[in-house]
């Protein structure tokens, strides 16, 4: 596959669109094929950092997205450790927008899930998205940066893939310290077999890892260079996700689309706070230079920021379900406004102080 | 010629940095960046500003030449 091409990226998003609705048709919860903050947090649950029952389980599909990148990126010799570009606020950034993305309710990939399956409420998530992206393609204009990453030694990027083949492990082997979620107790209890959900992370691993997919860099491309490459794939998943949802809706006698705002799948109808939810996701993906996704997917090449950024994302669940900051489907809470409202506050200054504090 | 040092920069900044050089009417540009996606992104945003690239690499870093 060329990897400049929109051709490409076109098919790779169809195909990761498909893959979502028939993850839900083969047990994931509703308008959850994938939810790389959702996943992460039951994983953080499974793994006892937060006691939220209805909430925990090792997805597969997460491991299988970074082994998935990690295997391609060996395979094509784009593996590449390396690390060292401002790594503790790579940490603060991922816990920034797994605060946003769990007053949302998903992550940007989620969101499209949900738009293709009829949930009205993504579409504030989209407009609030769109604007936090707006604000970070703000502060790149004005010089915004982390600095530079160095090469590392190879151990320091087989690190991340090898903790996910660990926690397969654990996974298959399911010891008593590890939470699973009761069955018919919860979102975490919903789930395809779990080597379905492996091989599906896999494909959606290599597919994002070839094409560079990224839910953020689409728009922030479109205004920041009139690139439609990446936007072309978001818009794919869209439309394969629908279709797909459309065709099972009638073929099945479960319901996979299901138009409005209210009554749909783990989300909630608060528009203001689905708005800033995802605002503080667009702004913070931009900072960190990619989506939730593209964060595991540069992990597995080997990354180590984007491991810290993905350790923010697992550290930040955590915090939203011990400390009441995570939305449920009656609605955000206090604690997740206050949250919100101070990780916006904190992505500003982080903006700010590495775009105008130090000139290289 | 306009250099531009990219190596160890993530995108979009390669792109942003060459796209200022660009914006200065460079006719020559060497940019230097050290990973695949960084290559491919200033390689399809100089050839849409009407720019010729070659690229050559030693070591995991790409050496781009950008003419018009």
């Amino acid at each position: 596959m060329n990897n400049n091409s929109k051709t490409g990226i076109i098919i790779a998003g169809l195909i990761i669109g498909v893959i979502a609705s028939l993850l839900v048709l083969f047990g994931n919860p509703a308008n959850m094929g994938f939810c790389i903050a959702c996943f992460i947090r039951d994983t953080a649950g499974a793994l006892g950092l937060h006691q939220a029952p209805p909430v925990q389980y090792i997805r597969p599909e997460i491991i299988g997205i970074i082994l998935g990148s990690f295997g391609v990126a060996l395979a094509t010799g784009e593996f590449s450790p390396k690390g060292g570009s401002a790594p503790l606020t790579r940490f603060a950034i991922g816990f920034c927008v797994m605060v946003g993305c769990l007053m949302f309710l998903g992550c940007p990939f989620r969101m499209i899930i949900r738009l293709g399956g009829g949930d009205l409420n993504a579409l504030l998530g989209l407009a609030g998205f769109a604007l936090g992206i707006l604000c970070g393609v703000f502060f790149l204009n004005q010089g915004y940066s982390l600095k530079r990453t160095y090469r590392l030694a190879a151990t320091e990027g087989v690190i991340l893939p090898a903790v996910a083949a660990a926690l397969f492990a654990l996974l298959l082997l399911a010891p008593a310290f590890i939470h699973f979620t009761e069955p018919d107790g919860g979102p975490g209890a919903k789930h395809a077999a779990i080597f379905i959900s492996l091989i599906a992370g896999a494909v959606v691993g290599i597919l994002a890892q070839r094409t560079r997919l990224c839910m953020a860099g689409g728009l922030r491309d479109v205004v920041l260079f009139k690139d439609f490459r990446l936007i072309s794939g978001f818009a794919a998943i869209f439309v394969a996700c629908l279709v797909m949802n459309l065709i099972l809706t009638a073929a099945t006698a479960g319901t996979y689309f299901h138009m409005g705002f209210a009554g749909q799948a783990i989300a909630h109808t608060d528009g203001l706070w689905n708005l800033l939810g995802m605002f503080t996701v667009g702004f913070g993906a931009i900072l960190l230079g990619g989506c939730p996704l593209r964060q595991l997917v540069l992990a597995g090449e080997g990354n180590t920021d984007s491991a810290m950024a993905v350790l923010g994302l697992l550290v930040g669940a955590a915090f939203c379900h011990n400390f009441g900051l995570a939305s449920s489907g009656e609605g955000p809470t206090a604690n997740g406004k206050i949250a919100v409202v101070i990780c916006i506050a904190v992505l500003a200054v982080i903006a700010s102080v590495n775009t105008f504090g130090k000139k290289e | 010629m306009e250099r531009v040092d990219a190596r160890g920069l993530s995108c979009p900044e390669p792109v942003i940095l060459t796209r200022k050089a660009i914006q200065k009417g460079a006719n020559e540009i060497e940019v230097l960046v050290d990973n695949v996606t960084s290559r491919e992104n200033v390689t399809r945003s100089a050839e849409h500003a009407g720019y010729k690239v070659s690229v050559s690499e030693n070591d995991g870093e790409f050496t781009m030449s950008l003419r018009k």
